[in-house]
């Protein structure tokens, strides 16, 4: 186990290193920030000074090499467009992205897992099939139009909630989220929708095809014929034994809610790390992308990385294969 | 053709094919059982010779300034032109241009794009999925470590930070579409070539001393197809709407060159005021293309894998 830890880790410290190299390279080809930043009146000098600032004067070797040393030590450069360090602005606005994607993941888990098992139940009834024809529209739908459309029906034609922003935050035991007010909740509910209903598609589909399988084995049928009440087979020894393959998934398609999260906060003008990124790429302020970018490959690593270890913890295969492999 | 025919015929239960029945020409009429299946299909076809032929179809050339006047801006659906009589029936956009003639031109571009991008990740994906496959050893390693590194992303991240680099162009959509894409075929094709190259006509052809080539893409790839032809199916339908998301968040395609995405963009702006059809007309060109293709792909898998079906 400890061979397999120590091959796990380094590997994805090589991941890092690599994704680093490229996202830098790759980033660091994107236009001339300059043209952007300066004043189309500045003359050569102005502009020089402005380079030398920004240190965009150096050859990108020396460039990249700064910004290893740099990273290394935890800084991830300094925003050209609010010249503050970048790994803050992105931290700042960390927790809101955050709360949007709990919020939907609570949606899809909450209202998805009934839904599935109601149809899993009732396979061929009306409510099962109309459940399933509304799971694969929810796959079919992109996800910006269908945030356009809620932000249509239930903002502009309905006018229930407000069309964007965040909304008021209230501080609950060292915890300032939009959670804990009813402004924050009312911002939070529309984007939460449009984030989790992809998910809540694939929730849905896994309950169903989960329920249908265990719905017929023994322990199913032995505790129907021991007299239980349908809602306890259903709450318990159905529910218990589907969860296992919902929440492996779900927490594998967390790391891809948080790269949703641009399109949804896009949509609805949310001020979280997303809409940042979107934001610093129209601007050219690469350090925002850079770090961005870099947090997000370390937060995909470390998940991928939690994953695999765990399934090697439960599953002596996996480690086995890997080190004679 | 023939040893492709022999050998499904091998494989899994289906009766006998009879002398001169095409194998094609079964999984056509398979597919034609299922009524969506041909619904989405006809909607396809449609929409395909709407995109095609729309310089002759459209009442209006969109991109002609000409043809547009500034003061037909933003009419509700329904409005009609004053100069020339001619009726708007999904309106107009900001600058005039009617909504129905703008969509069925972004057709055009939303599902070129979805198409060339899908036909070039999986012409590169397949080459190096089946070299991988054959050759293995270290290449196959190597590859297939690269594979797994990528497809741990989401798609939508890596071509945003693609096209980020890149600029925008349609061209440079479809280079991203195509780096997200190729990884899924070479996994795909690497896992059922896997499987055939173990097979007996494969050691059949080896044995004749056929050169590495004439083994590998006329005996080897046409067996591998059938996973291929549903995996580009439904990643046809990916590709458009990643297309029309990174349109939306302004890295995707131009401004002078509107997929549906821009044209639901545009709309955006003007959603607040209640001009709705501008971003709503355009989404449900959209969705009903993907629709059509999803249901095409669904049942492509059912025919081409009896295994997979019930």
């Amino acid at each position: 186990m400890l061979v397999y830890l120590i091959r796990r880790i380094a590997q994805a410290m090589l991941v890092i290193a690599v994704m680093a190299t490229l996202v830098f390279f790759a980033v660091y080809a994107i236009g001339n920030p300059i043209d952007v930043l300066a004043s189309p009146q500045a003359d050569q000098i102005e502009l020089a000074a402005i380079s030398q600032r920004l240190g965009l004067d150096r050859p990108l070797w020396e460039q990249f090499g700064i910004f290893v040393w740099n990273a290394l030590r935890g800084d991830l450069g300094t925003s050209f467009v609010y010249a503050e360090p970048a790994a803050k602005l992105i931290l700042q606005r960390l927790p809101a992205t955050f709360e949007l994607a709990f919020t939907a993941l609570a949606i899809a888990v909450f209202v998805g897992i009934p839904l599935g098992v109601y149809a899993g139940l009732n396979p061929d009834s009306l409510g099962g099939r109309s459940i399933m024809g509304g799971s694969i529209l929810g796959f079919s739908l992109p996800n910006f139009w269908q945030g356009l459309m809620l932000i249509l029906i239930f903002a502009v034609i309905l006018g229930w909630f407000p069309a964007g922003g965040r909304g008021q935050t209230a501080t609950v035991l060292g915890i300032e989220s939009a959670l804990f007010t009813l402004d924050g909740l009312k911002h939070l509910i529309l984007p939460a929708m449009n984030l989790a209903l992809f998910k809540m598609a694939l929730v849905i589909r896994l309950a169903r095809a989960g329920t249908r399988e265990v719905a017929l084995q023994d322990y199913v049928r032995f505790a129907r014929a021991k007299g239980l009440s349908r809602s306890r087979i259903v709450g318990v020894h159905i529910l218990k034994n589907i969860l296992i393959p919902v929440v492996t998934i779900l927490g594998l398609e967390l790391g891809s809610m948080i790269a949703f999260a641009v399109v949804t906060e896009t949509v609805f003008a949310y001020p979280g790390m997303g809409k940042l990124l979107i934001d610093s790429i129209g601007r050219l302020d690469r350090p925002i992308v850079v770090a961005y970018l870099m947090m997000t490959v370390v937060i995909f690593v470390v998940i991928n990385l939690v994953v695999d270890i765990i399934y090697a913890a439960i599953d002596p295969r996996v480690r086995l294969s890997e080190v004679k492999g | 053709m023939t040893d492709a025919t022999a050998n499904a015929t091998l494989s899994p239960p289906p009766p006998a094919l009879d002398a001169g029945e095409a194998l094609w020409k079964r999984h056509a009429l398979n597919f034609l059982k299922s009524p969506a299946a041909v619904i989405g299909l006809a909607i396809l076809v449609f929409m395909i010779v709407l995109a095609v032929a729309a310089p002759w179809l459209t009442p209006q050339n969109p991109y002609d300034l000409a043809q547009l006047d500034i003061m037909d801006g933003t009419l509700p659906p329904g409005s009609v032109n004053s100069t020339t009589g001619y009726t708007y029936w999904l309106g107009t956009d900001d600058q005039g241009r009617d909504m129905l003639s703008g969509i069925i031109y972004g057709l055009r571009i939303s599902l070129s794009v979805g198409v060339i991008a899908t036909l070039v990740a999986l012409t590169i994906g397949t080459s190096l999925g089946v070299a991988a496959a054959y050759a293995g050893g270290r290449f196959d390693t190597i590859l297939m470590r690269v594979v797994d590194l990528q497809l741990s992303f989401p798609g939508i991240l890596v071509a945003l930070v693609l096209l980020a680099a890149f600029g925008r162009g349609v061209d440079k959509v479809i280079l991203s579409l195509v780096i997200v894409q190729w990884a899924y075929y070479a996994r795909t094709v690497r896992g059922s070539a896997l499987v055939e190259r173990r097979r007996e006509y494969i050691e059949a052809a080896r044995c004749l001393a056929l050169p590495r080539s004439r083994v590998i893409f006329r005996h080897l790839l046409p067996n591998c197809l059938p996973p291929l032809i549903v995996v580009a199916t439904v990643q046809v339908a990916h590709a458009i709407a990643l297309e029309a998301t990174l349109s939306f968040l302004g890295v995707g395609v131009p401004v002078t060159e509107p997929s549906l995405g821009m044209l639901i963009s545009k709309g955006y702006h003007y959603l607040l005021s209640g001009k709705y059809w501008i971003a709503t007309f355009p989404g449900i060109a959209l969705v009903i293309a993907i629709i059509a293709i999803n249901l095409v792909g669904d049942r492509l898998r059912d025919v081409l894998n009896p295994r997979l079906s019930h």
